[in-house]
């Protein structure tokens, strides 16, 4: 049928692997609860299927073959990789459809050059977002991935097109489906300088996301992202891409910078669907 | 291009179980494949967190190369800063330390 939800959150380790370290846990217990919140908005909008557009960490792709965008087409994947003892989600296999998949990629492949994989193992870039948004793995996920790490990275306004082209693909299909993007802005994560978090600019681009003000936000350039926002900065483009899709405002639900132990700053959104 | 076969070690061994239990049983086998320099074999035989930090490994990389090797979440950042200071700053790649070695969570400064 359409889209009928699309938001973003984050979906740093930390906010499983590293919640029992947390000293401001009045702050951690209300991200929870926010997540939860954005859990039940997406069941309740009918969601027949999950797409998470992640920037994944090195658990499929790699310097060897790494492609700007890629799209899941199977109808399972498992994950995380991750020692379960550390991220704190057992390994578990999610369910999948490579036939919906498979029309969404044919529908994106009008507009957008993007690489489809049958087998997908997840790390913490979806696999936590699962463990908050559909923690009985009972609703089926199309995972997508824009490269957020190996430089040189797709330009912005490339994720932007992409987005598009999702929500043109899901508008195709008869299937009800969420949309969400994960990824951080400003953070500095697996570095010396895990919990750094610049939430002026933090604000800042959520206010622009919010807003969909499509030219400022195209308007960032690594060089500036990387000094502003860190190497984990370059993850906006899961933001831009969902907000792309939805067309409509977003609805800032949560921010917070007061969670450094999970070396970000955590957000959940939602957009209107136009 | 050797950074690249360093972040290729660690790349298949945080996915694939099997290359895990050959870095465990015969690691200077599994290594001797990869176009490795002997600083780099090196930081890898001895899972120097430091070095390998400082050669340019994406943090991403080495934080799940430091959970398999068991190495509790502050002491890799320990680990980091402590490479930067034996062996100077971070040599390639994008994961360069900007804080001068400050941590950023209470929790880390109150354990």
């Amino acid at each position: 049928m359409s889209l009928v939800y699309a938001g973003v959150l984050s979906h740093a380790p930390g906010m499983t692997g590293r919640a029992d370290m947390v000293e401001n846990t009045g702050v951690r217990d209300a991200l929870y609860a926010h997540l939860d919140l954005q859990r039940r908005e997406i069941e309740a909008s009918g969601a027949e299927a999950l797409i998470v557009v992640a920037a994944e960490h090195f658990a499929n792709f790699f310097m060897n073959n790494m492609p700007a965008f890629c799209m899941g087409m199977a109808d399972s994947y498992t994950g995380p990789i991750e020692d379960p003892a550390w991220l704190k989600i057992d390994p578990v296999t999610v369910p999948g459809s490579a036939d919906l998949s498979g029309r969404l990629i044919r529908e994106v492949q009008q507009t957008v050059d993007v690489a489809y994989a049958e087998e997908w193992r997840f790390d913490h870039g979806i696999s936590v977002p699962l463990h908050f948004l559909t923690p009985r793995y009972d609703m089926p996920v199309v995972p997508v991935n824009i490269n957020c790490q190996g430089p040189p990275l797709a330009p912005l306004h490339r994720a932007w097109a992409f987005g598009e082209a999702l929500r043109r693909a899901c508008d195709a299909v008869p299937e009800k489906l969420a949309l969400v993007g994960t990824g951080g802005i400003s953070h500095w994560p697996a570095t010396p300088d895990s919990g750094k978090i610049n939430e002026a600019w933090d604000r800042q681009f959520l206010d622009r996301l919010m807003r969909q003000d499509k030219a400022a936000l195209l308007a960032y350039t690594d060089e500036d992202t990387y000094r502003d926002g860190g190497q984990g900065g370059f993850e906006i483009r899961t933001y831009l891409a969902a907000a792309a899709a939805a067309g409509g405002a977003g609805e800032l639900q949560f921010y917070t910078a007061e969670l450094p132990i999970f070396a970000v700053g955590c957000t959940v959104a939602r957009f209107a669907i136009a | 291009m050797s950074l690249y076969q360093l972040q290729k070690v660690l790349f298949e061994m945080n996915r694939d179980k099997r290359v895990q239990a050959r870095f465990r049983d015969d690691r200077a086998a599994l290594l001797a494949e990869y176009d490795l320099t002997v600083e780099e074999a090196g930081a890898l035989e001895r899972a120097d967190i430091g070095l390998l930090y400082v050669l340019g490994v994406n943090g991403q990389i080495l934080m799940h190369f430091a959970a398999f090797n068991g190495i509790a979440w502050f002491d890799y950042l320990d680990m980091m800063r402590q490479g930067i200071v034996d062996h100077g700053p971070v040599r390639a790649g994008v994961y360069a330390m900007v804080g001068g070695g400050a941590s950023f969570t209470e929790e880390e400064k109150h354990r």
